[in-house]
């Protein structure tokens, strides 16, 4: 009598095969991750790129002009303070 | 000194944060405890093999998907927001949330990624026990997803584990431990995680009162309440304890802000807590005006609270802004004049290294190191600038007290009716029930007003404050974003609704 041996697919095939039909099975799935991308797309294709820079990283190359230029902001206060000493002394 | 600051500017940046903060914590209590709650239910389900409960766990499963789906990433934002608006305070501690947060992030997920798929996908693809398995690990994953942002915002409340470090103006963790483990770090977890499970019981408490009024998936709402019964019923219990815990803490670290939730001006021995008051909106620290329009205080509650003792004296506001000499209280104008030392100390020592003259460099690091535990305090302008918006306090938690008071009464009601059997019959508590999730987001909000209203002007806790916090932007620049925020998460919350809305109609599908 032949035997007849089934050959089970390797562990990665079996994941990928598991998240395709887990994702072709979806319906409502289907519904939340289109809203899911479109939200993405807005956060990092919109509000990110063209409303978001990060301010310290867009300004400054280094780290050293970054820390000085937050010294710089506070302490400002003080610097104004002693600008004006001196002025008054002038 | 705090008015070369643009205060519009700040005062708008505050508010975007606020209203992302706020839209975004109407997702998260969900997720968070949703997820124990579907844990709990499908191992129901593997242990009975009841259809029943499989029907029920997916019903479940299926809304909370809905509200991961929708939530997910409307927090990034608030990162955004940290580098353009609060370029300051993100540069000065870097060092200690930078790397945490971004490993936390990638681990979530992982994490999530790896056992929400299975959750999922998994009926009868991948082994009962396993199935069950992720649906437990995506309880811990979201939940532990939660752990550093807590203890970054307790941090930023009690300030420990650190040391300000002058050449690269940042903030940086001494003591990994200390900073992780604080006892307010701990408190803020557990107290945001109970609260956020007593929030899901809510959830389920409200649409299963909706179908046993309707007389639909009757079975499925009463198995549903029985089990959000007991976790709600367990969480709010844990959720006050905790909260008094808190409390205690806050007397000790922040006692400017539990003067403020309470609308206490004068410092008094058996000091009570107003069980229901309302505010004068028109006091002021340096005014005579009554404090309320009228107020009923328990006596001594409040000194219980903040010292575990009846007769022990609670500072008042007062107290703290002009100091008490009677009980060793130091007013805000003497921190303020050593703030302004550490300030003045800190631009010298640079100044003097800038030209090359070390021993002047030395001397002056020195003295800013004597006051720079008191260096937020240099920034303000008077003494009065230390107290924060205390209607808004008071008012916020005073809310959250009180339905924080009525939600174990409300669990145990309906735990008390459904092992008697008699629910259905209880129309008006079931009527009632269909908004206990907007009470329960209600409290939820109002506790983080509380947390971060009350502890202003601070965005460190004596360190550093808002206005000096932010990026010098336009206001123009914080207002466009805003509204286009205001948009955005409106239209995610319509979303929200709708869909939920939808799939609460349709109910439970069948196998």
């Amino acid at each position: 009598m032949e035997q007849i041996i089934v050959k089970q697919p390797s562990l990665p095939i079996r994941i990928y095969r598991f998240y395709l039909d887990g994702f072709r099975q979806m319906t409502l799935g289907k519904t939340l991750w289109k809203i899911i991308f479109i939200k993405l797309l807005i956060i990092f294709g919109v509000l990110k790129l063209f409303f978001f820079p990060d301010f310290l990283a867009t300004n400054f190359t280094t780290d050293k002009d970054r820390a000085d230029y937050v010294i710089d902001q506070i302490t400002q206060s003080v610097q104004v303070t002693n600008t004006l000493e001196k002025g008054d002394q002038l | 000194m705090i008015e070369n600051f643009d205060l519009t500017m700040v005062n708008w940046a505050r508010a975007q944060f606020a209203l992302t903060a706020m839209y975004h914590w109407l997702f998260v209590p969900l997720t968070l405890g949703l997820s124990w709650l579907v844990a709990f239910y499908h191992t129901i389900y593997v242990k009975t093999g009841s259809e029943e409960w499989k029907r029920l766990t997916k019903f479940w499963m299926k809304l909370f998907g809905v509200n991961f789906a929708i939530g997910v990433a409307t927090g990034i934002i608030m990162e955004f927001e940290f580098g353009t608006n609060w370029s300051n305070y993100s540069w000065m501690v870097g060092d200690i949330f930078g790397a945490p947060l971004a490993i936390e992030g990638i681990i979530a997920f992982f994490l999530e990624a790896t056992f929400f798929a299975v959750m999922f996908f998994g009926w009868n693809r991948v082994s009962k026990k396993f199935h069950l398995f992720s649906t437990w690990m995506v309880a811990v994953g979201s939940n532990m997803s939660a752990v550093w942002i807590l203890v970054a915002n307790a941090w930023m409340q009690y300030p420990v584990g650190q040391a300000f470090n002058p050449d690269t103006a940042r903030f940086e963790m001494q003591n990994f431990f200390e900073v992780a483990f604080s006892p307010y770090a701990v408190s803020k977890f557990t107290h945001t995680t109970s609260s956020s499970m007593l929030v899901a019981a809510l959830f389920i408490l409200s649409i299963s009162s909706w179908f046993l009024l309707r007389g639909r998936h009757v079975i499925m709402a009463k198995r549903s309440i029985v089990v959000a019964s007991v976790f709600g019923l367990v969480a709010s219990i844990f959720v006050v304890f905790n909260g008094d815990e808190s409390a205690y803490q806050i007397a000790e670290v922040q006692p400017m802000k539990l003067a403020a939730f309470e609308g206490l001006w004068d410092g008094e021995n058996s000091a009570g807590l107003v069980a229901l008051g309302i505010v004068n909106r028109d006091k002021r620290v340096d005014n005579e005006e009554e404090p309320f329009e009228f107020e009923f205080r328990i006596p001594g509650l409040l000194s219980l609270m903040a010292n575990r003792s009846f007769g022990s004296f609670v500072p008042g506001i007062k107290d703290l802004v002009y100091g008490n000499e009677e009980y060793n209280i130091v007013g805000a104008a003497q921190k303020m004049e050593r703030g302004k030392v550490a300030i003045s100390n800190l631009d010298a020592y640079k100044q003097a290294l800038k030209s090359g003259d070390q021993a002047t460099a030395d001397i002056h690091l020195a003295t800013f190191n004597e006051h720079k535990e008191f260096l937020g305090y240099g920034f303000l302008e008077k003494p009065e600038d230390t107290v924060p918006p205390v209607a808004l306090s008071f008012n916020a938690f005073h809310i959250m007290v009180a339905l924080g008071s009525l939600f174990p009464l409300v669990f145990f009601a309906y735990l008390y009716f459904s092992l008697k059997g008699t629910l259905e019959n209880k129309k008006l508590l079931l009527g009632g029930g269909t908004v206990l999730y907007i009470l329960g987001l209600v409290a939820s909000q109002a506790g983080w007003v509380v947390a971060e209203v009350g502890r202003q002007p601070w965005a460190i806790q004596g360190l550093l404050p808002v206005t000096v916090a932010r990026t010098n932007l336009t206001t123009g620049t914080v207002q466009t974003t805003f509204y286009m925020f205001l948009i955005l998460f409106t239209l995610l919350l319509l979303a929200e609704i709708s869909i939920m809305a939808k799939q609460v109609s349709i109910g439970p599908e069948e196998d």
